[in-house]
């Protein structure tokens, strides 16, 4: 077997070190761009327009901004503080460009 | 019989000669120490960073299917068309928490595919089995729908020979040599090829979203061209008909629930180096979404064209709905325009191509070779038979176009969708709890899958004049309620999945039916780079 898939399963400590988590009442933000699309009656129609695109277009389209916006947020918000030490992720790869 | 545009033809092929010659190429990039490992071959060697990563999974999930396809909808029938839009937005904050649970696990069991963790997870080989075949079905028409991204465009240049191997050669060539290079370099070659699929896709888009409204009278007047022509043609709409809102969301939400649960979707995101990335992504994969909302509104371009002479390529007295936006670029374009769109329609089709393959591939070696076949195999063994099966399976996905009728394809994914949410139980609920027994999930599975494959069965669709296969709309009418309202097909499917799923669990406990083992623990859902994997 490759080395490399096996080079640290001898220093398994069983299971990864210190207690995670990937709660955090941020998550709950994910709801909002999963159920705003849900209700048609927000962008069923065509008036008001903007810039020529009847409301149901520019407001599903606007939906994309939203869902990034939220998903951005709650991956900034809930980055681990401490993260994977560099030198041990760079061993388990071996040398690379 | 058309002219051949020598213009866009040789344009097209050049793009084409680049990507192939990248392809083999990728071999060498990032070099592993030994490609004899489904690792290395199969997902990339788990390396690939934030920039590849999202040309990766977005040149995986946003495919030239969907590219000429949706706008062919919205040509065709307007408003429900863009129900991609709000599924691109709903899957990834669905999936956000789901993928990184799976990366950490698969990081540290070494699974490939998503079977490889329902086997895990579920103790059942059964179940795995099931999840395996249903993710290589629901693929394979997919990736038999790329190659008709690819035909569309060669019908809009001419190439539309009178003899058989005049018709298929360019198509049989390209795919040859796809198969070639995926061979050697695994998923090292779409990952690098995306890199040029979608700077060309990005440019033409942002090129045509400026120009074709310009030269149309503006965004209002496209819009109101569209609204005329389905009013006279009293088919399609420019908003939601009476009765099809329930179908719209529900369309949008179940292929949200399916989109991930694809086996290539799943190969794209165990390809990333760690969590970070994933969550990352998630974040930033959704401005695919926008350059596929603007592309849908391609198809109304098309609609306001028309005075240029923009219809769909009638070929054997059928008009071809997929042609309409090559057309769209060959009239409102010069010709080396037109040229570099079609580069990036049939590179866009190579991408997901590949990782389709590979995906394939890696299901029948992870659950059907290793686990019936030949138990103690290595890893170089495993790496050569997927190689192996990854170029059967892109043989058997050219067949079909060429002697099946393309209907036969797009009915196909159309089942492909309802039969993927099947997996939703076991794959992404069981990366959150393992309340399941597992013959829980397999009666749910069993009565989901039936379930779907029969409602999708008695749908007709008066506009081609089928009885069967027509669509994804059920309609509630026909379970008895007294409505006029359509459903996703899939979502009734999914339910009954799951109402299924808890009653077997519970009565199997009760019975006290042995359960498998669970072979993962719970902190296995948050390990990240560096962690130690379990051999």
């Amino acid at each position: 077997m490759d080395p490399r898939y096996s080079a640290r399963v001898a220093d398994d400590p069983v299971h990864p070190p210190a207690a995670r988590s990937d709660h955090s009442p941020w998550n709950l933000l994910l709801l909002v761009p999963i159920l705003i699309p849900l209700l048609t009656f927000l962008y069923d129609g065509v008036e008001p327009r903007l810039f020529g695109f009847p409301r149901f277009y520019w407001l599903q389209l606007a939906f994309i901004g939203l869902g990034i916006v939220c998903t951005a947020v709650v991956y900034r918000l809930t980055k681990r503080k401490r993260g994977v030490p560099v030198a041990t992720a760079r061993d388990t790869r071996g040398a690379r460009p | 019989m058309t002219e051949i545009n020598w213009t866009e033809l040789i344009i097209l092929a050049g793009l084409f000669l680049i990507v192939a010659g990248l392809g083999f190429v990728a071999a060498n990039w990032r070099r592993p120490a030994t490609m004899h490992h489904l690792d290395e071959w199969g997902l990339g060697g788990r390396s690939f960073g934030g920039w590849v990563t999202w040309f990766l999974i977005g040149g995986d999930l946003y495919t030239a299917y969907t590219f000429v396809a949706v706008p062919a909808l919205l040509f065709a029938t307007g408003a429900v068309g863009f129900f991609a839009v709000p599924y691109t937005v709903m899957t990834y904050p669905i999936a956000f928490l789901a993928l990184i649970r799976l990366w950490s696990v698969s990081h540290r069991h070494g699974f490939v595919t998503p079977a490889d963790f329902v086997r895990a997870r579920f103790g059942s080989p059964t179940l795995a089995l099931l999840i395996a075949i249903t993710g290589i079905v629901a693929t394979m028409p997919y990736i038999a729908l790329q190659l008709i991204g690819i035909e569309a465009v060669l019908k809009a240049i001419g190439l539309t020979g009178d003899s058989f191997v005049a018709k298929h050669l360019p198509l049989i060539i390209a795919f040859g040599i796809l198969a070639a290079y995926t061979y050697q370099s695994g998923l090292r070659a779409p990952a690098l090829i995306a890199f040029v699929k979608d700077t060309l896709i990005y440019i033409v888009i942002i090129v045509a979203v400026l120009w074709l409204p310009h030269a149309l009278g503006g965004w209002g007047a496209i819009f109101d061209a569209a609204n005329e022509k389905f009013t006279a043609a009293k088919r399609g709409s420019l908003l939601l008909p009476a009765g099809s809102h329930l179908q719209y969301i529900t369309l949008a939400l179940g292929s949200a629930l399916a989109l991930f649960l694809y086996p290539h979707s799943v190969t794209g995101v165990l390809a990333s180096k760690n969590r970070d990335i994933i969550k990352r992504n998630m974040a930033a994969l959704p401005a695919y979404s926008l350059l596929l909302g603007l592309i849908a509104l391609l198809g109304f371009m098309a609609i306001a064209a028309k005075g240029q002479g923009v219809a769909p390529i009638v070929t054997d007295g059928k008009p071809d709905g997929n042609t309409v936006i090559p057309v769209l670029f060959d009239r409102m374009f010069p010709s080396w325009f037109a040229g570099i769109a079609y580069g990036a329609i049939g590179i866009g089709a190579l991408v997901p191509a590949a990782i389709m393959s590979i995906a394939a591939a890696n299901l029948f070696t992870r659950n059907i070779y290793v686990e019936y076949l030949n138990k103690d195999s290595t890893h170089a063994q495993q790496a050569q038979v997927s190689k192996v099966v990854s170029l059967v399976v892109k043989f058997g996905a050219l067949l079909v176009i060429l002697f099946i009728d393309p209907q036969f394809s797009i009915d196909l994914q159309l089942i492909g969708g309802v039969i993927i949410l099947q997996t939703l139980p076991a794959v992404a609920i069981g990366l959150f709890t393992r309340w399941f027994h597992r013959s829980g999930l397999i009666a749910g599975w069993v009565v989901g899958m039936a379930g779907g494959l029969g409602m999708l069965y008695t749908i007709p669709n008066p506009v081609t004049k089928r009885e069967h296969f027509g669509g994804s709309a059920f309609a509630l009418s026909k379970l008895g309620l007294d409505t006029k309202l359509t459903i996703y097909t899939g979502f009734i499917a999914v339910a009954l999945n799951l109402i299924v799923a808890v009653i077997a669990t519970l009565i199997a406990r009760a019975a006290k039916v042995p359960d498998g083992p669970d072979a993962t623990a719970p902190s296995d859902y948050y390990a990240d780079e560096g962690d130690p994997k379990i051999a």
